[in-house]
């Protein structure tokens, strides 16, 4: 492989400023949402007392879980010494960095009480998980952002290795907090379930590549650089892996609950729609298993797309809304399914909705609150490859194929 | 001589003193017998409270009601619960059930609030600590530290939290409370520290008993020895302060 030339972008042109201005207007329009939500109260947005977390959590879930994963380019090349994926690496930092922010804001700001937001730092509940969380996403901060200083400086660069290494053990450490938000919630029939950790994981691997590609796509084309095959089927394959690891662990959480008896309901609610699990079940069929699975593997592995671009940036958007879709049946209909309270009985009156299965349906700000969150991430990443030199001048196969021969 | 009088003002000024005092204590108890009686009888405020006592409240679900709904308009009076006219978004402390056995279609009524467990997992999820357990078994939400993430809404499992989604006019001195934060039954917490009884046990004397659960002359102990009390959830080993009969 030929020396890397990581170069910043100009970013003078008129498409540049137009992008910074239209990410610019998502981002005013998440901060407007919060005022109009936070001034009203909660209750002018979807959720209620029986739905807590809202659309809002499922894109901040979603982002918290893909930075995570946007990282595993920069993982396989510094852990497992994959050279191809060596000029990535430092991008793959940016991106996570910036999802993560993405996903924190989002988070922040949908609080009760954002203003809080120094209580939270500086009182420390030890045994709640969002606490460990506090200081895993402070720790990805730090650890990732030395990573790529190390990368990006010369005299530091014979130390990136072992920041690689404790980046990678981070990032995994980060989204088994994460998973485990919902995996240790004893009381929900939906989650109860340590295997949500792993599968967490397996998520983080799957969005967080798909976004690390759309953004690759999207940089090296509207900068003119060169960007060859090698690079993106490897990535290519490395997605379609993912999407099916997350399939097989999807599998094995319903397999779980329908082999459970007390389980059963909630199945019969998630796949078959059953007691008001209509539109939920919906979800989780088209939105997660078809739009996001099974129609990107078949864009993957069709013999007949094989280095099409255009296939493979629509097999990555279409993991991102079934990444989506996932956290949505994960996250509200976990919540909408009611609380067992009284095994073997049946509710007849309730003065707080027991029992019953809510619909949820989110509000126009919640929606701009998450997609605001998508955008500062955005934004960062436009940011940070113009300041400085996260992208390489040029990922021609005759840079990065190690066969290609030298000139 | 000289000894003769000292007796003799001794005498005086101890009857003048007894005078002075019985009418002192004749004014307070005519003025203001229930302060008085709450200050006999209560435990002092700079004293910490004490894991000695377990307070707790028996649920007799056969003497509860069909159709009653005392016990939750009680609470809603004395903590100042408004409703919005939103039953999605609106508190709620305590709210009426009313079940029916799949098998045998025996129907019963009850009362479902926070459950004061002994381990309770909204405590264990609050990132900050502003959900705490007292010493002496009440549950209770710090609204000045709760940030409003209702990551306890997840974790309870009896929906007995409530976040206020809206503005909260009406204040009462003993219970703040705010838009932005959690809230749920403080089992009267601040009765409880002046001798008292909750609102809903005191707005129903025949289906809720309320006392120390580790007093075995208390009543809610004797008859919890007597006739057996379950917990709601009982599988997920939480040791709930409130116990339910005929469930």
């Amino acid at each position: 492989m030929k020396n890397i030339h990581l170069q910043a972008i100009e970013g003078k042109s008129a498409g540049y400023m137009g992008l910074v201005a239209l990410l610019g207007a998502f981002i005013l329009g998440a901060l407007g949402s919060t005022y109009y939500m936070e001034h009203n109260g909660h209750w002018v947005t979807g959720m209620d007392n029986q739905v807590v977390w809202g659309m809002p959590h499922v894109f901040a879930v979603f982002l918290i879980v893909a930075a995570s994963g946007a990282l595993n380019v920069a993982s396989i090349s510094s852990v497992f010494n994959k050279k191809i994926y060596k000029p990535l690496a430092p991008l793959s930092t940016l991106v996570a960095l910036a999802l993560l922010a993405g996903g924190l804001m989002i988070l922040v700001l949908d609080l009760g009480r954002p203003d809080r937001l120094i209580v939270a730092m500086t009182y420390y509940n030890f045994k709640s998980i969002f606490a460990w969380n506090m200081i895993l996403y402070n720790g990805f901060f730090v650890i990732v952002g030395v990573y790529a200083w190390f990368m990006l400086d010369r005299t530091m660069k014979q130390y990136s290795r072992y920041a690689g290494i404790t980046a990678f053990v981070w990032r995994l450490a980060l989204t088994t907090g994460t998973g485990s938000i919902f995996g240790f919630l004893v009381a929900r029939t939906g989650y109860d379930m340590a295997m949500m950790a792993p599968m967490f994981i397996i998520m983080s691997f799957s969005f967080g590549l798909a976004i690390f590609i759309l953004v690759l796509l999207a940089a090296y084309n509207w900068t003119g650089r060169e960007l060859g095959d090698v690079v993106l089927n490897r990535l290519r394959k490395l997605l379609g892996v993912f999407i099916l690891a997350v399939l097989y662990f999807v599998f094995v959480y319903h397999l779980s609950n329908l082999y459970v008896a007390e389980h059963h309901g909630f199945e019969a609610f998630m796949l078959l729609g059953e007691n008001g699990g209509e539109k939920y079940s919906m979800i989780f069929w088209i939105g997660q298993i078809l739009l996001g699975s099974l129609i990107p593997l078949a864009l993957i592995y069709a013999p007949a797309v094989a280095n099409c671009r255009k296939t493979l940036t629509l097999a990555s958007l279409l993991v991102v809304i079934g990444g989506l879709a996932q956290m949505y049946t994960i996250i509200i209909a976990g919540q909408a399914y009611p609380l067992e309270m009284f095994p073997g009985k049946t509710i007849l009156e309730s003065g707080f909705n027991d029992g019953l299965v809510s619909q949820y349906s989110a509000s126009l700000p919640e929606i701009l609150l998450g997609l605001g969150g998508f955008a500062l991430s955005l934004l960062m990443i436009v940011f940070g490859v113009r300041v400085l030199g996260f992208l390489p001048a040029s990922l021609a196969d005759s840079v990065t194929d190690p066969h290609a021969k030298a000139e | 001589m000289n000894k003769n009088n000292v007796t003799q003002e001794s005498v005086n000024i101890s009857r003048r003193s007894f005078v002075e005092k019985s009418a002192t204590a004749a004014a307070v108890f005519t003025i203001a017998p229930g302060v008085v009686l709450n200050q006999v009888h209560a435990k002092p405020a700079a004293e910490p409270v004490s894991d000695a006592k377990r307070w707790g409240i028996l649920v007799d679900t056969a003497k509860c009601g069909n159709g009653c709904n005392d016990c939750v308009t009680a609470c809603n009076e004395e903590n100042g619960i408004e409703s919005h006219g939103r039953p999605l978004t609106d508190q709620k402390w305590i709210r009426k059930i009313k079940l029916k056995d799949n098998l045998t279609n025996h129907v019963v009524s009850l009362p479902m609030m926070c459950q004061h467990c002994e381990k309770p997992p909204c405590v264990d999820v609050c990132p900050t600590g502003a959900s705490f357990k007292r010493d002496d078994g009440i549950v209770l939400v710090d609204r000045h530290i709760c940030i409003g993430c209702r990551y306890c809404m997840m974790a309870c499992p009896y929906k007995a939290r409530s976040f206020a989604h809206e503005a909260v006019d009406n204040k009462v001195e003993y219970q703040p409370r705010g838009k932005g934060t959690v809230e749920s039954c403080t089992m009267c917490v601040h009765r409880v520290d002046n001798d008292r009884i909750p609102a809903c046990v005191e707005a129903c004397s025949s289906a809720l008993i309320f006392g120390d659960l580790k007093d075995p002359q208390s009543e809610i102990s004797m008859q919890l020895e007597k006739h057996g009390g379950k917990q709601i959830r009982a599988d997920l080993g939480l040791n709930t302060g409130v116990r339910y009969r005929g469930i």
